[in-house]
């Protein structure tokens, strides 16, 4: 009846463990309370989880995307933790456990925090700064959330219920087959992945769709917004990379469950395969989430320097440039697996030729800055402290890009320093850069500059202490993920990198104090124009937060910076002559049933309960049918009503304007 | 999208099933009649194979170079040299490793 | 509906726009298909010869039974592409008709797959034998998936067609069915060409 589900499942296993799964059962409950206690299941089900907006999505990705986060960093501190202190003991957490750690903490990092915010963010900003009312495919943009929350719900529930993956988040066979690891974990981690990557497939179709079909009249491709190209890019990448992880999460869950040979040892597998597979969508991955990331840099350093982007035209080339090459250094993930020297020199070289474009970048950032008039907004504040620190991780990355170089440091912390100096200030700071610059468009109230710089300065500071230790204990030679150790000279340098996790610890501490403040203030900060800074795309010429239909009248674009064009034009602000009937999307339970199904198939899956995989199947199946045959998934805003809600927005815009002056 | 008369559109039609049948039965008749030594009929069934891809693009697909939309051309080249890179990447890493385990 | 205000006449085309996007959108799942396909493909040759002293395509693979399956995918291409003209003719019974041929040959081809896979399972040749089976039955076997995928969505446009006629939403699912199907047919091209005629000769 319940497959090999049993009460064994609980983990009572360590008192770690129990506290854990308590924090997450003792959180969800107490979001249930809370939303009963304020009465609010009606409003939460009818407003957001069946919403087909954009607007809401995008916040729906971004809330997903800071729990997690959360939860990531509460593994990264467990493991920092447990390094200072397991000199020649064994800490506090045992092997078993210490494994799962740094497994879901990777695992969670790239697919449930990195990769929602990154949705949430494209969701937010792209359809605001083309200038159209939604996405292609309102909701197919909803199913993709909820498939990504199932799979996040997946790895939450894996820590309650059973154990997660102990074969780190690249999950290489042989040790993730079935016959050295035959526990749940590794399914628990192949389900999650599988069910989200889904979600971005579909995500990167849709953002391509509506990037290339649904631009307001007048913005060509070369009026696009920096950060649409950077996102078009990654949706290409979304749609044409995730399919390989498909097939390599796929493989490895018929050799478990069907007991195929793909990977195995014996009777003909190629467990070699596997990482090459894997990571012709690992290494595009990479610049899936980095992409966006300087699409956001490349926003803010404009609007906080009051200039125009330098050099637009080569930002352009160098992103699209980067989204091909990155399909060509796949092999640099696994140099010492044994090929021989010209197939590690080949991608060795095509490695140091991709940090060229990205270099261009970091360029074009620094001469939009340069004889700019330069406000220290919190935003800019990580987009510098980006471009200082990223530039470090790119020259550990040119030296790893070296075989024989890499062989000496795979394996090693340096890997790790290396790839967290790209991630966390390349992408994490450009993700919190877009979040504290478009806060105030998606909820229409000034976000606190103190606490949002208070942010910055623990997680910079954080951040150097908890990796630059890392580089140097790779070049002492230690392994990463070590559960105890016994070279007494590496625990200095450990201990200096949990302070900087403590530190990093603060930083997120001042971004929930900086949410309270905020949300606490809202009525004093409340912003009217909806232009905070005085902005130069599109997003800023319409309310904060945007109406449902985002534009009354779909804007006329003349020039790449058309908001700042229309300023200055003095058209900004012009009441269109009359307006017209606006059909939009209505909202579907369709979306997140389909999520509710997709995370019972995958525990179910994991679990071996046959007949609940076969009536989730058929159900999702119904429903999919049932979508797909509705005709009738539009509703009409009249003409009437359109104008009611904008000649509010023009009241309050002119009351503004008189107590302004 | 072509919206060619349905006399028209028989014709294509029937042009794409004639020529996909005739770009099946002779790889496959080369393989049951062994007339030709093994390297060259590979090659036959390689370009066969090729010619018949293009042919069902064409006259199946519709897909020529004026009528279908850019965005759709580009996304079709766009896959051919993702699967190319791919798919050969994938040979020469592999292959490789092959060698070297000496197997 | 002679009169039309601009508003609906926008709304029209609208519609005509979004049917557009829609092909594009599915143009792109297909390639996204089309990539899980070239990766399934370079696996099964990267261990072809992975035998693990198991059988291998000369002992399995019958060509015959191929070459029959082949006539039956591509013969329903064409009937599919009957059902297309059908409907921009707007002749709702022969969409029907064409459907309905197209259904049955494709329901053809998955009988002999799935005939061929049991025959192979039988004398222990199944995809837990080696390295090679898995890769084979794997890849086949995706193929065979979509296959009755589109069947399934044969049977749900052909009620969409009796019942709802041939509005203009039904017409588009009729065409993005229709790329599915073709799809499929350039995939097995593939297959053949490079499992059973290499794995025979």
């Amino acid at each position: 009846m319940f497959g090999r589900l049993t009460i064994e499942a609980l983990p009572l296993y360590s008192w770690v463990a129990v506290g854990g799964a308590a924090v997450t059962v003792g959180g969800a409950l107490l979001v249930a309370i809370v939303v009963t206690w304020l009465k609010a299941w009606k409003y939460l089900w009818t407003e957001w989880l069946t919403s087909v907006d954009h607007k809401r999505i995008g916040i729906m990705y971004i809330v997903v995307a800071l729990i997690m986060l959360v939860r990531g960093f509460v593994d990264a501190i467990m493991m920092r933790a447990q390094q200072a202190v397991a000199l020649n003991s064994g800490g506090y957490l045992p092997p078993e456990h210490f494994d799962q750690i740094f497994s879901s903490h990777g695992t969670i990092m790239i697919f449930f925090m990195a990769m929602p915010f990154m949705t949430g963010l494209l969701n937010i900003a792209v359809p605001l700064q083309i200038g159209t009312r939604d996405v292609a495919f309102p909701f197919l943009n909803s199913l993709s959330l909820w498939l990504t929350s199932a799979g996040a719900g997946l790895v939450l529930v894996s820590l309650v219920i059973g154990k997660f993956s102990t074969a780190g988040w690249t999950g290489y066979p042989p040790y993730s087959g079935v016959e050295y690891t035959p526990g749940v974990g590794v399914d628990y981690w192949i389900w999650a992945i599988l069910i989200s990557g889904v979600g971005s497939t579909l995500s990167g179709i849709n953002f391509i769709v509506t990037i290339l079909k649904r631009r307001a009249p007048g913005m060509t491709l070369m009026r696009m917004p920096p950060f649409v190209w950077t996102a078009l890019c990654t949706s290409v990448l979304m749609a044409f990379a995730f399919p390989a992880l498909t097939v390599a999460c796929g493989l490895l869950a018929l050799d478990r469950l069907a007991g195929m040979h793909f990977f195995t040892n014996a009777h003909g597998g190629n467990m070699m395969n596997y990482p090459n597979l894997f990571w012709i969508w690992g290494h595009p991955e990479v610049y899936i989430l980095i992409l966006p990331a300087f699409g956001v840099f490349s926003e803010v350093v404009s609007t906080f320097s009051r200039k125009r982007l330098f050099g637009y035209e080569s930002l352009v080339y160098a992103t699209a440039a980067i989204a091909i090459l990155s399909f060509t250094v796949w092999l640099h993930h696994f140099f010492t697996m044994g090929s021989s020297a010209n197939v590690n020199a080949f991608f060795g070289i095509t490695t140091m030729i991709i940090a060229v474009p990205t270099g261009v970048k970091v360029f074009n950032w620094l001469l939009t800055m340069y004889r700019g008039r330069i406000e220290f907004h919190p935003s800019m504040l990580w987009s510098i402290g980006f471009m200082v620190t990223f530039v470090i991780g790119g020259m550990t990355g040119v030296l790893l890009a070296i075989p024989s170089a890499d062989f000496l440091m795979h394996n090693t912390t340096f890997l790790v320093a290396h790839f967290h100096n790209m991630i966390i200030p390349g992408v994490l700071f450009g993700y919190l850069a877009g979040y504290m610059y478009w806060f105030p468009k998606a909820f229409g109230f000034a976000f606190d500059r103190a606490w949002g710089a208070r942010s910055f300065w623990c997680w910079f500071v954080g951040f150097y202490l908890a990796f630059m230790p890392l580089y140097i204990l790779g070049f002492k030679g230690m392994p990463r993920r070590m559960e105890h150790y016994n070279d007494p000279s590496w625990q200095p340098y450990l201990m200096v990198a949990a302070l900087g996790a403590v530190v990093v610890l603060c930083g997120i501490g001042c971004m929930v104090m900086q949410l309270y403040v905020s949300i606490r203030d809202r009525d004093l900060t409340r912003d009217s124009t909806g232009d905070p800074w005085d902005g130069r795309t599109l997003e800023w010429s319409t309310s904060s937060p945007p109406p449902v239909y985002n534009f009354a009248v779909l804007p006329e674009v003349r020039d790449r910076e058309p908001f700042l064009d229309m300023k200055e034009r003095g058209v900004a602000y012009q009441r269109p002559a009359h307006y017209e009937d606006i059909y939009m999307p209505k909202n579907s339970m369709v979306g997140v049933v389909m999520g509710a199904l997709a995370f019972v198939l995958g525990f179910a899956v994991i679990w071996y309960i046959w007949w609940l995989v076969i009536a989730c199947g058929l159900a999702m199946w119904v429903a999919m049918i049932a979508k797909s045959s509705d005709d009738e998934a539009e509703y009409v805003i009249r003409a009437a009503e359109v104008a009611k809600i904008e000649e509010a927005r023009y009241r309050a815009l002119g009351s503004r304007a008189e107590g302004g002056t | 999208m072509e919206h060619p008369t349905s006399e028209h559109g028989l014709r294509t039609y029937l042009i794409g099933f004639a020529l996909a049948v005739i770009l099946s039965v002779i790889p496959f008749w080369l393989v049951a009649s062994h007339v030709l030594p093994p390297g060259r009929t590979m090659l036959v069934i390689g370009i066969a194979a090729i010619l018949q891809i293009l042919v069902h693009l064409r006259f199946f697909l519709h897909l020529n170079l004026t009528s279908t939309p850019k965005e759709n051309l580009l996304a079709i080249v766009f896959t051919a040299v993702l699967i190319f890179i791919m798919v050969g990447g994938s040979f020469w890493i592999m292959f490789d490793l092959h060698q070297r385990m000496a197997v | 509906m002679s009169v039309m205000s601009a508003a609906e006449r926008a709304h029209e085309r609208e519609e005509a726009e979004t049917r557009e996007q829609k092909a594009l959108g599915f143009w792109l799942y297909l390639m996204g298909d089309a990539v899980i396909f070239a990766l399934l493909f370079a696996t099964y040759v990267i261990m072809v010869n992975n035998t693990a002293g198991g059988p291998a395509g000369k002992d399995l693979f019958d060509l015959s039974n191929a070459a029959l399956e082949t006539m039956l995918l591509l013969i329903s291409s064409t009937t599919f592409g009957m059902a297309s003209l059908a409907s921009k003719a707007g002749n709702r019974s022969a969409v029907l008709a064409w459907l309905l041929v197209t259904f049955v040959l494709g329901a053809g081809f998955v009988c002999l797959e799935i005939r061929e896979f049991a025959g192979m399972i039988a004398v222990g040749a199944g995809p837990d034998r080696s390295g090679f089976l898995s890769a084979f039955f794997t890849l086949v076997g995706t193929h065979g998936v979509h296959v009755s995928v589109g069947l399934t969505w044969i049977l749900i446009m052909s009620g969409q067609v009796l019942f709802k006629g041939l509005t203009l939403p039904v017409t588009s699912r009729l065409f993005r069915l229709g790329l599915f199907w073709h799809f499929l047919d350039i995939a097995w091209v593939g297959i053949f060409s490079i499992v059973y005629l290499p794995g025979l000769l």
